[in-house]
C-alpha cells in the first residue's frame, strides 16, 4: 500500500480530525460522515488514521482477527482453535478497510469460496470485506453512490456487530465490529436521511478561504508526493503524540466520569433541538466521553459536551428540507440558549 | 511559442497542455477538451500521442463501459477453463502508465466518473468484484473529450476537478491550428529533470494567491498549478521554477477555472504568518511567508495573464452569476432506468429478455462439480452446468424523476396568487425531497423565459430560487413551455423522467417572439402546449387564477394535463394529484 499522508499534518479541519479520533477511541460511537467541498481533505484524513492506530493483538489462525482477551466475541474460526489447544495470539495492525466503488455483494458479505468448490468441490465460506474490517474502520468514499442495498447491509452490519451470511446454502455468522466511515459531496446528491441518523458523528467540511491556510495546505501536499518517505519521517514524533493520546484515552475512557448535571444538560441540549429518540443523546455522551479521555480529563465538562455537540447532532435534528439554515449553526444556537441558563 | 505566431490562442493553450501533460501525465491527471469530433480534435490527439512514449498505453474507454471491464473482475474463459477463479484486469489497470482516452466524457455517469476520480487519486485500483479480490498499480492520466454544446452540462465535476487543464478548441476552423514546439525527446528530458525541479515558496504564495482571488474554491486546483508550473520549468530545462512557468500555469490550470472576475487584491494588511512553518521546499529557506513587494508585484502580473486568457463573453457571463449553470448536472443521476441496475440474482432461465448471472450461475454449479464429474461420462474435463444451477440478474428499474416547476410570475398572475405558488411548490418541494427526486425550476415573467435553476437534487437551492424571484410584467406563457420542453428534453437524454408542473392562469399576452398581442400570444401559447403532447411528457397544470380560466383549460387540454385549480387544490391535494400523474416512459 502506498504511504499514506501523516495524520497530524493535515491542515485545520480541526472537527473531522476530532470526529475521527474520537470513534477511534470509543467504536461505540458509532462511525462518522464526512461530508462537504472537494479536495478538503476527506479521504486523506480517514487513510491516514491507518497509519496512526497502535497494532492490536488477534488470534493467530482466525480469518477474522478475534480479539483474544474478549471471551464474548466467538467466531466459529475461534471455535475450532480453541478447540485443539490455547490459541497463539499476535499483533496485527488495525485494519482500516477501503471499500472500492463498484464492490459487489459477495465481496462485501462474504460467499462461497469459489477456487474451493472448482478444485475441490467443497463448500466453504470465504469471508468478505466485512470480515476484514472486524475490529477496524471500514471506509466508504463517495457513500451516496453507493448502491442503497449495499449501503443498508453496511449500516446494518455495523449497528448489530455480526454479519449474517445466507446464500448459496451457506449459513454463516460472524463478528463484524467496525467503525464505519464514510465520507462525500453533497452536490452528487443528499444522503437519505434515515441513512444519515445511522451514522454517530456527522461532520462537514469547507475549503479553507484564507490565504495562508490555502498556501500551506498545497505546500505540505506537494512536499509529500515528492517524498513521502521524507514527509512522513519529518511528522512522524507528531503522530506518535497523537497515537499516545489515542492509546491514553483508551485505557481510560471507562474511568471518565459523567455527573448527573452533565447528564441533564445534555438532555436539555437534545431537547432544545428537537432530535428524535435517544440515539442522539447516547452519541452526544459517548462522544464528549472521549473527547475527555482524549483531554487527559477524568470526568465530562461542558467543554467537551460544546465541542461534542455539533458533530453528535447536526444531522438528528428533525429535518425541514426547505429550511437552508445551516444545521450547525442550530446547534450552535441551541448550545448558546442551554448553557446560558 | 515561437512556431505557432499564426495559430490561435485556444489552439496554443491545447498544444501547451498536452506538451505538459506528456511531461507528468499522473500527476496533471489530465485533460479536459471541449470540443466536438472532427479533424481540430483529431489532429490535437495526434500530437498528443505523438509526445508521448509509443510504449506508453494509449487507451480509448467507451463512457457507458461496464465495472467488469472498467475495474475487472472474474474472467470467465480462462475460469472455466482451468477450472479454478481466474482474475482478469479491466481497462484502468491495463493502461497503467500511459493516457486514457474518454469521448463523450460528458454523458460519463457520477459513478463511473467517481471510479476515474478515485483511481487518479490513489495511483492503484482495487476490484472486489465476484469473487476477486486484487490490487493492480494504475498511474495514468485521462484525456476527456468533452462533446457537449452550449446547454449541455459539463462532465462530472467529481473529475474535472482532478483534470488540470481545461481547453476550449469548439470555435476553432482547421486554418487556426499549428504544430507543437516541442518532441518527443524533449519530453524525456523533462521527465528525467521533473523530480529535480523546486519551487519557491513566493511563487506557491502567488500561484494560491491567485486561485482565490479568481474564485477557484478547490485546493486541489492550486495544487495542479504548482505541478503544471514544475512540468514547465523542467521542460525549459530549468532546475528551479520562475515567473514565467508559473504564469503558464495559471494561465492553462487557473483561468479556465474561474468563477468570479479577479478582484482587485485587498490591501496588504498584515497578515498573520502561517502558525507552523511549512515544510521548507528543498534547499529553499529563505521563503519568508507574507507579503512583500516582489511577491505582490508577482501576483498582479499572474492575475493580469490569466485575466487576459478569459474570453470576454465568458467573463460576461460569470458576472451575472451564470457560472452555476453546470451544478445540477446529469451524472448526478443514479444508473439508467432504461436498464436497471442488478440487484443480485435469483433461480430461474433467462427467457424473456432476463439476463443470465454467468457468476452466480457458475456459483451455484461449484459445489456439485465433484460429484457431477463422477457420474459423467468420461470425457475432457469441464464444468457441468445444470438447469436448475441457471441464475438470472435482478434488475431494479429505478428510473428517476425530475419534476420541473413551471411557474408564471407575471404581472396578470397578480402577485398574491405568486406568493400562493410559491407556497405550493413548497409543500411540492418537500414530496420531492422523500421521493429523492430531481427539481428544476423555470419561471416566465415579462417578455421571457428564465431557467432559475437547472435540474437537481438541491431542495435548498431550488427552496432559494423560488425565493428570490420576483413577480411583474407580461405572460410569455409559449416561452415558458418552450423552457420546459428543452429542459424535458435533456432530462430525458440523461435517462430520467421528466414531469412537468406549470402554474399559470394561462392568460398569456406575450408571443414566443416577446411581441405583444394576447391572441398571438395565446395561440403561441396552445402550440407549443400541443408539442409538449406530442413529445408526451407528463404534466400538470395549476390554475392560479381567483376563478377557474378557461384559458388556462384550453391549455391544460391542449397539453394533455391533469387540472386543477390553486383554491380547491389546498397544498396538500395538489401533492396527491402529482403523486398521482402517470409516470411515462421514453
Amino acid at each position: 500500500m502506498a504511504t499514506a499522508f501523516p495524520f497530524s499534518a493535515i491542515v485545520g479541519q480541526d472537527e473531522m480530525k476530532l470526529a475521527i479520533l474520537a470513534s477511534a477511541v470509543d467504536p461505540r460511537i458509532g462511525g462518522v460522515l464526512v461530508f462537504g467541498d472537494r479536495g478538503t481533505g476527506k479521504s486523506t484524513a480517514v487513510r491516514a488514521l491507518a497509519a496512526l492506530l497502535p497494532p492490536m493483538r488477534a488470534v493467530v489462525g482466525c480469518r477474522y482477527a478475534c480479539d483474544p482477551a474478549d471471551a464474548s466475541a466467538h467466531c466459529d474460526d475461534c471455535a475450532t482453535l480453541k478447540a485443539k489447544a490455547k490459541p497463539k495470539t499476535h499483533l496485527v495492525p488495525v485494519p482500516v478497510v477501503d471499500l472500492p466503488l463498484g464492490a459487489t455483494e459477495d465481496r462485501v458479505v462474504g460467499a462461497l469460496d469459489l477456487e474451493r468448490a472448482l478444485t475441490q468441490g467443497v463448500k466453504a465460506f470465504e469471508p468478505g470485506l466485512l470480515a476484514r474490517a472486524h475490529r477496524g474502520f471500514l471506509y466508504i468514499d463517495e457513500v451516496n453512490l453507493l448502491d442503497d442495498h449495499l449501503v443498508d447491509l453496511l449500516i446494518d452490519v455495523a449497528a448489530s456487530g455480526e454479519n449474517v451470511v445466507e446464500r448459496e446454502g451457506l449459513s454463516v455468522r460472524h463478528p463484524a465490529r467496525f467503525v464505519l466511515v464514510g465520507s462525500g459531496n453533497p452536490e452528487e446528491g443528499e444522503l437519505r436521511p434515515q441513512l444519515l441518523d445511522r451514522f454517530g458523528l456527522a461532520v462537514e467540511v469547507r475549503t479553507p478561504t484564507e490565504l495562508a491556510q490555502r498556501v500551506l495546505v498545497v505546500r505540505r501536499r506537494d512536499a509529500f508526493e515528492r517524498d513521502p518517505a521524507a514527509f512522513t519521517a519529518e511528522w512522524h514524533d507528531e503522530d506518535e503524540r497523537v497515537r499516545k493520546r489515542i492509546v491514553g484515552a483508551r485505557k481510560h475512557l471507562n474511568e471518565v466520569r459523567v455527573d448527573d448535571a452533565v447528564l441533564e444538560r445534555a438532555a436539555k441540549l437534545c431537547m432544545a433541538l428537537g432530535t428524535d429518540g435517544l440515539r442522539g443523546e447516547l452519541t452526544l455522551m459517548r462522544a464528549a466521553r472521549a473527547l475527555a479521555a482524549l483531554d487527559g480529563d477524568r470526568a465530562v465538562a461542558d467543554v467537551h459536551l460544546k465541542r461534542a455537540a455539533k458533530p453528535a447532532l447536526r444531522h438528528r435534528l428533525r429535518r425541514d428540507p426547505l429550511d437552508d439554515t445551516d444545521a450547525g449553526a442550530r446547534v450552535d444556537r441551541a448550545i448558546r440558549e442551554v448553557f446560558a441558563a | 511559442m515561437n512556431a505557432e505566431a499564426a495559430a490561435d490562442p485556444a489552439w496554443t493553450d491545447a498544444v501547451w497542455a498536452a506538451t505538459l501533460f506528456a511531461v507528468d501525465p499522473h500527476g496533471l491527471g489530465g485533460i479536459t477538451l471541449r470540443t466536438s469530433a472532427g479533424p481540430v480534435r483529431d489532429h490535437w490527439t495526434a500530437l498528443l500521442r505523438a509526445l508521448l512514449d509509443a510504449r506508453q498505453p494509449w487507451r480509448r474507454m467507451p463512457s457507458h463501459i461496464g465495472d467488469e471491464r472498467l475495474l475487472g473482475g472474474l474472467d470467465l474463459s480462462a475460469t472455466l477453463q482451468a477450472g479454478r477463479p481466474v482474475a482478469q484486469r479491466g481497462l484502468l489497470a491495463e493502461s497503467d502508465g500511459g493516457v486514457v482516452l474518454v469521448p463523450m466524457a460528458e454523458r460519463l455517469s457520477a459513478a463511473t466518473a467517481a471510479r476515474l476520480a478515485h483511481v487518479l487519486d490513489r495511483g492503484e485500483i482495487g476490484a472486489e468484484r465476484e469473487g476477486v479480490a486484487q490490487r493492480w498499480p494504475c498511474r495514468l492520466g485521462i484525456v476527456a473529450f468533452d462533446e457537449g454544446r452550449d446547454d449541455d452540462p459539463a462532465l462530472p465535476s467529481a473529475l474535472a476537478d482532478r483534470l488540470a487543464f481545461r481547453c476550449d478548441l469548439g470555435a476553432l476552423g482547421w486554418g487556426y491550428i499549428g504544430e507543437a514546439a516541442h518532441g518527443a525527446a524533449d519530453i524525456q528530458a523533462a521527465r528525467q529533470r521533473l523530480p529535480q525541479v523546486t519551487l519557491a515558496e513566493p511563487i506557491a504564495q502567488a500561484l494560491c494567491a491567485t486561485a482565490l482571488r479568481m474564485g477557484v474554491a478547490s485546493l486541489r486546483a492550486s495544487l495542479m498549478a504548482l505541478r503544471a508550473a514544475r512540468a514547465a520549468a523542467a521542460l525549459h530545462g530549468r532546475s528551479e521554477v520562475i515567473e514565467d512557468d508559473a504564469r503558464l500555469a495559471a494561465r492553462l490550470v487557473l483561468a479556465p477555472r474561474a468563477t468570479v472576475a479577479p478582484a482587485q487584491p485587498e490591501p496588504p494588511a498584515d497578515e498573520a504568518p502561517p502558525d507552523p512553518p511549512p515544510p521548507p521546499p528543498e534547499g529553499g529557506t529563505e521563503s519568508a511567508p507574507g507579503r512583500d513587494d516582489a511577491a505582490q508585484a508577482l501576483e498582479d502580473r499572474l492575475i493580469d495573464a490569466t485575466q487576459a486568457a478569459l474570453p470576454a463573453g465568458l467573463l460576461a457571463a460569470l458576472l451575472s452569476g451564470e457560472a452555476a449553470r453546470s451544478a445540477g448536472r446529469v451524472g448526478a443521476l443514479s444508473g439508467s432506468p432504461r436498464s436497471g441496475r442488478p440487484v443480485g440474482s435469483r433461480a430461474g432461465s433467462p427467457r424473456g429478455g432476463a439476463r443470465l448471472n454467468l457468476i452466480d450461475t457458475l456459483r451455484a454449479a461449484a459445489p456439485w462439480q465433484r460429484l457431477r464429474a463422477a457420474s459423467a461420462p468420461p470425457g475432457p474435463q469441464r464444468v457441468q452446468v445444470r438447469g436448475s444451477d441457471l441464475r438470472i440478474a435482478r434488475l431494479q428499474q429505478r428510473a428517476a424523476t425530475a419534476t420541473l416547476f413551471v411557474i408564471d410570475a407575471s404581472g396578470s398572475s397578480a402577485l398574491h396568487r405568486l406568493a400562493e405558488a410559491k407556497g405550493a411548490v413548497n409543500l411540492l418541494l418537500a414530496e420531492c425531497y422523500v421521493r429523492r427526486d430531481q427539481v428544476g425550476v423555470i419561471a416566465f415573467r415579462g417578455r421571457a423565459a428564465e431557467v432559475l435553476l437547472p435540474p437537481t437534487r438541491s431542495l435548498v437551492r431550488a427552496k432559494r430560487s423560488l425565493a428570490e424571484l420576483p413577480g411583474g410584467g407580461g405572460t410569455p406563457l409559449a416561452a415558458g413551455l418552450q423552457a420546459a420542453l428543452a429542459m424535458a428534453t435533456l432530462v430525458r437524454r440523461a435517462g430520467a423522467v421528466p414531469v412537468v408542473v406549470l402554474l399559470t392562469d394561462g392568460r398569456a399576452n406575450v408571443a414566443l417572439d416577446g411581441g405583444p398581442g394576447r391572441a398571438r400570444a395565446e395561440a403561441d401559447a396552445l402550440q407549443m402546449a400541443r408539442l409538449l403532447r406530442g413529445a408526451r411528457l407528463t404534466a400538470l397544470l395549476v390554475d392560479t387564477s381567483p376563478q377557474p380560466s378557461a384559458a388556462a383549460q384550453r391549455l391544460a387540454q391542449a397539453m394533455d394535463a391533469p387540472y386543477r385549480t390553486l383554491p380547491h387544490a389546498g397544498a396538500v391535494e395538489l401533492s396527491a394529484a402529482v403523486r398521482a400523474l402517470p409516470r411515462q416512459g421514453h
